[in-house]
């Protein structure tokens, strides 16, 4: 579904991604981990396209087709989502018509049981984001992309600034979304997904397939997810570098 | 000649002479214009129902507001040029509110003739001098005491004629206890028309009273307005004025004020301004507070395209301790051609301890708010346009359904048109 080839990318002249290479089939979940400012961020906004990164190498190909200079609304309209770890207030824009913007229809009844799942109806006539909590924020996401409805997801640090019964409604709704609720076995799914996650707790609620660890804007290592942060937690991330069993 | 007539003629008299100062006296603000310029209009006939009117004026009125169809409206006036074409309180209001020309009403009433020209002075400046030397029609609304007018009330000021000066002077009273809705749009039939519109209001809200009233502009690009609009607000009163100017203007100046007298009263201005091509704009509100207790608030929403030049004004000026106001005037400027030039002021004159307050902020939209939508799908522009449009959307509290869905649509309709 997604592959990355080689991708380097910087932002006002500094490199962040140093030749990144992934391959996301239908089906798999793939968790992104690395500490902070190693460049995850920088890696899903370069796959969605934002503008402000600028892609020096490589080329990023969706569905069989080559989507390094599609604009965002292409990538997204193509099937491309995703859940911002900081989202920004829209004043004036209302997380009802963000949520008709996402699903192309203004269907009231299921904007509301949609927002009831989550616990917010009461924002649906508030601004986007505008004074929300943490956790509200990520259930705002949560509420577009379910709308949304993409064929890839991505998630950006889903359960930080989240306490332990939002994570639970924000992981069962990224379930939802990635279809690993109903169906567990990656060939019986038709979505695929990216979780970036620095602290791992969201896993607990999402099964991911495979892992990946991202230092210094490449990935260091790759394994099933649980093993790498079983393996963080115990000696950190500097140990995946010097032990570079992956790359032999 | 009645008494009441008679006396009309006297201060008829009194009136023209202050007026005679002023009628060559240019206004404080905006560009100076040469009234004589100007020809007078044939009269129109009269009609029995808005529905009569031909389809552009039906279209044009709409498009400000003014529904041919009465069915969700409780009075109607209709002016063509100079001729006042219609006037009718629907059946189900008869004995709660009265609709008329000014001038008939002038003819009816003492009291009118007082309070004509008591909250605008006459000799303000020519174009107050104009209205009163050769006025042509104006409405007057009169909500008699205690009435609840659910449904809201429209007046229609129309130019079908180029090269017309429309000079009007309405008053508005709303009595002691009632409250009122009343939707005013001002147009003109043919968009290559050109031609000035001079409107004088006068409001009066008298104690426990409240109006909220909302004017819509849809000019030409070739016409120069000058309203001149002051309202009484007495004891517990509130006055709420929304305004909203979409379509492009050759130019604009008005500064409309809000008196509270009457302790306890309010007033709120909710401005919404989308300046096109090179339309000259400056727009104000005013609001005086005498009274205790006295509240007022003053939003702002401005946007400016192509070589378009906004002057948002804002004034709060209070004389009584007791007496809070607020004033947030927002502007987005689209073009490199483009000025928004946001100018509040606040002034506490032997009150300190007024609490007057503003905030006015000129910037662009942020791009991470415009690359959010994107990634909800929507195109750049389509993303622009639905932040312009949410930037314009003013929350004005107590707004009733009806009226809400309406600004909506002519907000919309606006957006359509400038995509």
């Amino acid at each position: 579904m997604l592959e990355i080839k080689n991708l380097s990318a910087s932002i006002a002249g500094k490199p962040i991604l140093d030749k990144v290479n992934l391959t996301i089939n239908k089906g798999e979940i793939h968790a992104l981990l690395g500490p902070n400012g190693s460049g995850k961020t920088t890696l899903l906004m370069v796959i969605m396209g934002m503008p402000r990164y600028e892609v020096t190498a490589g080329t990023i190909t969706f569905q069989g087709k080559d989507i390094t200079k599609a604009t965002i609304d292409e990538r997204a309209r193509a099937g491309i989502g995703l859940a911002f770890q900081r989202p920004p207030v829209v004043r004036g824009v209302t997380t009802r018509q963000m949520v008709e913007i996402c699903s192309g229809s203004k269907d009231e009844a299921q904007t509301k049981a949609l927002a009831t799942r989550l616990s917010l109806e009461p924002m649906l006539e508030r601004d986007i984001n505008q004074g929300f909590s943490g956790g509200e924020a990520k259930r705002a996401e949560m509420l577009q992309l379910l709308a949304q409805n993409p064929d890839f997801a991505m998630f950006d640090e889903p359960e930080s600034g989240v306490d332990l019964d939002n994570m639970a409604i924000v992981g069962g709704a990224m379930a939802e979304i990635l279809e690993t609720k109903e169906m567990r076995r990656t060939g019986d799914r038709n979505k695929a997904g990216l979780i970036v996650t620095h602290t791992g707790h969201i896993l607990e609620f999402v099964n991911a397939d495979f892992g990946h660890i991202f230092m210094h804007g490449s990935i260091v290592c790759n394994g099933n997810p649980r093993d790498l942060f079983a393996e963080i937690r115990e000696n950190g991330y500097e140990e995946c570098v010097r032990c570079n069993k992956c790359q032999k | 000649m009645s008494k009441v007539t008679d006396r009309l003629a006297k201060k008829r008299a009194e009136w023209a002479k202050l007026a005679e100062t002023a009628a060559a006296k240019p206004a404080k603000f905006g560009p100076d214009i040469d009234l004589t310029e100007y020809v007078d209009p044939a009269d129109m006939a009269e009609v029995d129902t808005l529905k009569s009117l031909d389809k552009q004026m039906r279209e044009a009125a709409l498009y400000a507001g003014v529904d041919a169809d009465e069915t969700f409206r409780s009075g109607s006036y209709f002016q063509v040029d100079h001729t006042p074409i219609y006037r009718k309180v629907q059946e189900a209001y008869n004995g709660q509110l009265e609709i008329m020309s000014t001038s008939e009403a002038l003819e009816k009433y003492e009291w009118v003739q007082d309070l004509w020209w008591s909250a605008v002075p006459v000799d303000q400046d020519k174009f107050t001098a104009k209205a009163e030397l050769e006025q042509t029609g104006g409405y007057f609304i009169h909500v008699f005491a205690g009435q609840k007018i659910e449904k809201p009330i429209q007046a229609c000021l129309l130019l079908a004629e180029s090269n017309v000066s429309q000079n009007v002077h309405n008053l508005i009273v709303i009595d002691e206890g009632a409250e009122a809705q009343i939707i005013t749009g001002c147009t003109v039939k043919n968009d290559a028309a050109q031609g000035i519109h001079m409107g004088i209001s006068e409001f009066f809200i008298r104690k426990n009273a409240s109006l909220m009233f909302t004017m819509i502009h849809n000019w030409a690009e070739s016409f120069h307005v000058r309203p001149r609009s002051a309202t009484i607000v007495e004891e517990n009163g509130t006055f709420i004025n929304n305004y909203i100017l979409m379509k492009p203007v050759k130019s604009i100046q008005m500064f409309p004020s809000a008196v509270l007298n009457g302790d306890n009263a309010r007033a709120r201005f909710n401005t919404i301004i989308s300046g096109k091509k090179d339309s000259y704009i400056d727009v104000g509100s005013k609001a005086i507070l005498t009274g205790k207790n006295t509240s007022a608030e003053s939003i702002a929403r401005t946007v400016a395209y192509d070589e378009c030049a906004i002057y948002a004004r804002g004034d709060l000026i209070s004389y009584v301790n007791e007496s809070k106001a607020h004033l947030d005037c927002r502007g987005i400027l689209f073009s490199d051609k483009a000025q928004i030039w946001a100018i509040p002021a606040l002034a506490a004159d032997g009150a300190p301890q007024a609490e007057l307050s503003h905030e006015a902020a000129i910037s662009p939209i942020a791009e991470e708010e415009v690359e959010y939508l994107q990634t909800r799908g929507l195109t750049k522009d389509e993303a622009m346009s639905t932040i312009t449009r949410g930037f314009l959307n003013i929350d004005i509290p107590g707004l009733p359904p009806a009226l809400k869905s309406y600004i909506d649509h002519v907000l919309d309709a606006a957006d359509k048109e400038a995509l």
